[in-house]
């Protein structure tokens, strides 16, 4: 695999940061996870890492953090990884939002302002597959890559004191859903009825880093009925295997 | 069980956090001045992790329903038991029907009631600290009870080494990954001039009210932790405490040690503080 050069540097007296270059890539966060994995195969115990973009951060759960001892075993484990293959199980997932007014508070104004209908907008938006390149922010907030360039627009002026959750926004050149109400300066443009986070799970998040969405227009009718086979948990988006 | 009579301002159960989340988007959590906790549980002979109550600044009016030993610690909030003071970091006897109240805050800001064997609250993601959208209520309220098992205890450890860090004003910090960003003057400022704590300050991050010249710096959204120190364009900085968000955005330009995270999280709205580069 394509391994890109990496720079390791202290976070604190507990963390290390490792950067990949500095761009948003689908190479370079494969690049990352395949650190990530090998990472994970060497089995020291207390490390949690967080993939963000083009960088790692790693943080350990023990006293006495030896940077250089680390930076050694980083770059170890980064340099095998050119010689390797390693196989991840990565979905590409159906994300159900709906686009109607009462959810999507500010499509009106979004269309206006990019020049475009409101059903050229929602084609646009759903006709891309995005890559979770990091979560973080809130517990279960993608920050996805892969907006098209048409449907980039700058976030609120005055944020919102509250953005109901499922939320789906548009902001810059990222899109995303708000896990939980929260505070927030995206226009809305539509709610997804999916629970993204779940903490009573052994797996809060079924979405991966690295998997990819793609957003599906529903009707109304179809967003309760998900919404409540959610609750009962009967319900889970449509998945397909990437690299099968 | 303890009732909760009166919840205080902002009373949370927090023991030392919520470790192997942060790749979801969880934060860490757990008790603000660590230092505080651990001690508090090393006099009861507790796990270094048992869960505790954290009170800030206005403390609750608590019952116990069955006998067991207390430790307070962290901010005096003018604690009594029964109306008769208790002191910090006394091992103290408590039986059914005993009444424990907090008045006036003295020093610190965050007080600290722990119980032999710790609160028993149940575990969500392998912690008991409060953190909405994770646990399903964000802090205690009144008419609560918060379960402890009864116990009979008679303190072993009779003294621990307090280093009071209410008074101490100097935050020990380290480079961030973005502190090559600063300018001299920028430099000059942060470790020269002393800042103070503004009224934004909460278990998810302390803004400090002094602004520096600033910056047109842009990086892609990478991770942070407690105790980082981002700087925004407008030349604030904001000090991410352990409710703080695993991800931002800001160039991260200092890190806090974790004894100064124990200083900070002793402060409140109007106090003094200033940076020291290790």
């Amino acid at each position: 695999m394509k391994s890109y050069p990496i720079t390791i540097k202290p976070f604190g007296e507990r963390a290390i940061l490792i950067e990949w270059p500095n761009q948003v890539e689908e190479a370079i966060l494969a690049n990352i996870l395949d650190f990530y994995d090998a990472f994970k195969e060497l089995k020291l115990p207390g490390w949690e890492m967080s993939v963000a973009y083009n960088s790692l951060t790693m943080v350990c759960n023990k006293e006495h953090l030896d940077f250089e001892q680390i930076k050694k075993v980083v770059l170890d484990c980064h340099a095998k990884l050119e010689n390797i293959k390693i196989r991840r199980a990565q979905h590409l997932w159906q994300i159900p939002v709906c686009y109607d007014l009462e959810f999507g508070i500010d499509l009106e104004e979004v269309a206006k302002k990019l020049e475009l209908s409101i059903e050229e907008l929602i084609l646009q938006h759903t006709s891309h597959q995005y890559v979770v390149y990091g979560i973080g922010f809130l517990p279960g907030f993608m920050y996805l890559g892969g907006l098209p360039q048409t449907l980039e627009i700058p976030r609120r002026a005055e944020p919102r004191l509250q953005v109901a959750k499922g939320s789906v926004g548009l902001a810059g050149k990222q899109t995303g859903i708000y896990p939980q109400d929260s505070p927030g300066g995206w226009n809305i443009i539509g709610n997804c009825p999916v629970n993204l986070f779940n903490p009573k799970l052994k797996e809060p998040c079924f979405i991966k880093v690295g998997d990819k969405i793609q957003f599906q227009q529903i009707s109304k009718a179809e967003y309760d009925l998900h919404k409540i086979e959610g609750e009962v948990g009967i319900y889970k988006p449509e998945k397909t295997e990437l690299n099968a | 069980m303890l009732k909760v009579l009166k919840s205080g301002f902002f009373t949370t159960i927090q023991d030392l956090g919520r470790f192997g989340y942060r790749d979801i988007g969880v934060p860490i959590s757990g008790a603000m001045d660590t230092d505080s906790v651990k001690k508090a549980n090393l006099l009861l002979e507790n796990d270094p992790n048992a869960a505790v109550l954290e009170i800030t600044m206005t403390g609750p009016t608590l019952q116990f329903d069955a006998p067991t030993a207390i430790c307070l610690s962290g901010a005096n909030i003018s604690a009594t038991l029964n109306n008769i003071p208790v002191e910090n970091y006394q091992v103290v006897q408590v039986s059914s029907g005993d009444i424990l109240s907090y008045g006036k805050l003295e020093a610190g800001l965050r007080g600290y009631l722990a119980v032999k064997g710790g609160f028993l609250t149940e575990k969500v993601l392998q912690s008991r600290s409060q953190y909405f959208p994770v646990t399903s209520k964000k802090r205690i309220k009144d008419g609560d009870g918060i379960p402890y098992e009864k116990a009979a205890y008679s303190p072993m450890i009779s003294e621990v080494k307090i280093e009071n860090h209410f008074l101490a004003k100097e935050l020990e910090v380290f480079k961030g990954p973005e502190f090559d960003i600063l300018s001299d003057t920028q430099l000059a400022d942060i470790f020269s001039k002393p800042f103070t704590v503004s009224k934004e300050n909460n278990r998810m991050a302390y803004q400090l009210k002094e602004v520096i010249p600033g910056h047109e710096v842009s990086m892609l959204t990478s991770g942070t932790l407690p105790g980082t120190v981002q700087f925004t364009p407008a030349g604030r900085l904001i000090i991410l405490m352990k409710d703080g968000q695993t991800t931002g955005g800001y160039p991260r330009v200092l890190q806090l040690s974790e004894q100064a995270m124990d200083i900070l999280a002793q402060k409140k709205m109007g106090d003094k503080l200033s940076f020291r580069l290790v």
